[in-house]
């Protein structure tokens, strides 16, 4: 996987509440095997009409945010579906970092697993990042997940929290199956404790 | 000892371990697969040189991409990229050795239907897939969630999942359900109490009497929609409904096996006293027939309301409502029962179960579906259809006008060939009423299977309890 340690880039702003997965990645682009490729087809029905054009006003295809590296978001980012189609969308087309009050289960967990950090904030200090990126000039921040701080371009620093273990693998990028892998002593134990206790399993 | 919760004594009896940091690694004892997001694990696991760890707790069965028409067996999936992702699950079925229900299979069907009828889904149990309505098997007590794809590799190589552990929310439904009240009602009320993101966070534990009275059906109906409301996962408590249920299913405990379960299993129960870090209660008698009518489920209102405004809202929500009566193509203050349909979607991993189609079917017996209104009726597995032909509920579909389909999850998510047109508007039994999720502009109100038909027959949203009186 790859690590995450310090990002800088332009954070796009999307208010909008509630922004689900069918939104993110729709459900035409699952039909891939693979995992890459997916970020032409980020949020392809607010992004394009039905002749392919872009739409101009969507805030990715706006000359500002169009290298934006960061999305500010509205509550509950990512609901709907388990598709790591999502977040495999949201890192292909160059984003490596959603911030929001608050994710979906799911989502928020596929993002660890492809070098995405998703950041929950309150939401004063969303709706300041929110201004800020909906104001251009202030729109690029530095985000140093080693020291959790969001820093904004004039100078406003913002601490964030994040889970210990999802921290040290991305900040490592490590690989979680090898980790597993590491316990199967344990697992094996676990498997044979539970072939007794119940053996219909 | 302290009083422990049931999502609490399942989760303990399958850690493997706990590192000081409270993340912890759970050993799973069902992993569900279906041709969307496995393809990638499957290729994971190959490019390390990795095996599946358990393959025999391992069920895999094709349901997203299926035609459902009933030509498929001919082997035809005209779209390339479904076909390809069909053929890299057998293949993937067939090299690992994996249980296996492929789309020719009497037994295929929507992989959160097929689990539970198989008997793979028991009290007790760790279910995963990569789907996020695995919630679905938490009726049975069993604690069930969706994962992404990386957490299908890492649950095929290690058969465990790391994890912290959710917060416990208590759901009480007391009372009764009134008539024309179902639960797909019950399981909508819960959203729309909560919002979309009330559950997250938390498993749910549904209990109370309306809970307790239900069959096996509608606890699948009622958990499968937890993670409508953000939840990771919905837990009823295994009772006799459950034990008849599961009794004599293919894969169930047989003999001695079956009484050393049923020692454990009745032991699966909330502690009196245990806490809830949230609880809510909902009286049955003050549910109705519910349905939606903007782009999120937790936007449900009683069939005999009125649109919404914007302004009747706070916060985000205000600019969402905006946009969403904008996509749907509604004004505030219309009435419900006004709004016209062109299309009607009976089935879904959330009502494509035998009670469903009956409900569906009482409604529809001797009557004929508005001209004009396209209305499929999708049975949520192969079994399922031939107990519902046994009853001969085909012969009422096909006489009321509308289409008998093979099993898969079709118009639900319109990965298949059965999808809206951009402004058609669709009454549907499925879960999801996203912008585009049953096709690209195509408009979704969710509510039961009961309330779809009456909406079939009439040509616009309708009070069900309306037919029934008549
Ligand atoms: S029926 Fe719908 S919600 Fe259920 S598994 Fe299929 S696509 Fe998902």
């Amino acid at each position: 996987m790859d690590k995450f340690e310090k990002l800088s880039g332009t954070a796009a702003p999307m208010p909008l509440i509630n922004i689900d997965t069918d939104m993110i990645i729709p459900k035409l682009f699952l039909k891939t095997i693979k995992r890459s490729g997916l970020g032409v087809n980020l949020f392809d029905e607010m992004r394009y009409d039905d002749d392919r054009n872009e739409i101009p006003d969507f805030v990715l295809n706006k000359p500002a945010y169009r290298d934006a590296k960061i999305i500010v978001a509205g509550d509950n980012f990512g609901c709907g579906s388990s598709r790591e189609h999502a977040p495999w969308a949201i890192k292909d087309f160059g984003i490596s970092c959603v911030i929001s009050t608050s994710f979906a289960d799911i989502f928020f967990n596929n993002c660890f697993k492809n070098g995405i950090l998703p950041i929950i904030l309150p939401k004063e200090q969303v709706d300041i990042l929110m201004e800020d990126a909906q104001n251009g000039a202030n729109a690029r921040i530095e985000i140093d997940l080693a020291a959790q701080t969001i820093t904004s371009a004039d100078g406003k620093v913002i601490s964030f929290e994040v889970d210990a273990f999802k921290k040290q693998c991305l900040l490592e990028g490590l690989d979680d199956i090898g980790l597993t892998l590491k316990k199967s002593s344990a697992i094996d134990a676990f498997e044979s404790a539970a072939a007794t206790a119940r053996p219909w399993v | 000892m302290t009083a422990t919760t049931l999502y609490d004594k399942i989760w303990d009896a399958h850690l493997v371990s706990t590192d000081a940091d409270g993340t912890s690694l759970l050993y799973i004892d069902r992993h569900l697969v279906h041709e969307v997001t496995s393809p990638q694990a499957f290729e994971g696991l190959r490019d390390a040189g990795r095996t599946v760890h358990a393959p025999d707790k391992t069920i895999a069965v094709p349901d997203h991409n299926v035609p459902t028409t009933l030509d498929r067996n001919s082997g035809i999936v005209e779209n390339e990229e479904s076909r390809i992702q069909l053929e890299a699950l057998d293949k993937n079925a067939r090299d690992f050795g994996i249980h296996y229900y492929p789309v020719d299979d009497v037994r295929q069907g929507i992989v959160h239907i097929v689990g539970p009828e198989q008997g793979w889904t028991l009290p007790g149990m760790t279910v995963v897939c990569g789907d996020s309505h695995t919630a679905t098997h938490g009726a049975f007590g069993a604690l069930a969630h969706g994962i992404g794809t990386s957490e299908v590799e890492h649950v095929l190589a290690t058969q465990t999942l790391i994890q912290t552990k959710s917060k416990n929310m208590k759901v009480e439904i007391t009372g009764q359900l009134r008539d024309g009240v179902t639960a797909k009602d019950v399981t909508m009320a819960v959203i729309g109490a909560t919002g979309t993101a009330g559950g997250t966070g938390y498993v749910i534990e549904y209990c109370g009497q309306v809970i307790r009275d239900m069959s096996m059906e509608g606890r699948m109906t009622v958990c499968n929609m937890a993670i409508e409301g953000g939840a990771r996962a919905g837990l009823i408590a295994p009772d006799q409904t459950t034990f008849d249920y599961v009794m004599g299913l293919p894969h169930a405990p047989k003999g001695a096996a079956w009484e050393q379960a049923m020692l454990w299993w009745k032991t699966l129960t909330t502690d009196d006293g245990a806490v809830f870090d949230e609880v809510l209660v909902i009286k049955g008698e003050d549910i109705a027939p519910l349905v939606t009518w903007g782009t999120s489920p937790e936007d449900v209102l009683p069939i005999t309301a009125t649109v919404p405004a914007p302004s009747d809202f706070t916060g985000g929500k205000i600019d969402a409502v905006e946009r969403s009566l904008d996509y749907m193509g509604l004004t505030a203050g219309q009435n419900l029962t006004d709004i016209k349909i062109d299309v009607v979607f009976i089935g879904s991993c959330t009502n494509g179960r035998i009670e469903d189609l009956r409900a569906a079917a009482k409604i529809l017996d001797g009557q004929k579906i508005k001209s004009g209104v396209r209305t499929l009726i999708v049975p949520g597995s192969g079994l399922v259809r031939a107990q519902a032909e046994e009853e001969g509920l085909d012969k009422i579909f096909l006489d009321a006008g509308a289409e008998w389909r093979l099993a898969g999850c079709s118009m639900c998510l319109a990965m298949n060939p059965d999808y809206l047109e951009p402004g058609e508007r669709c009454a549907a039994t499925s879960n999801r009423n996203f912008e585009g999720r049953q096709g690209r502009g195509g408009r979704t109100h969710l509510m039961s299977p009961a309330m779809a038909a009456a909406a079939a027959i009439n040509g616009h949203l309708t009070d069900v309890r309306e037919m029934m009186n008549s």
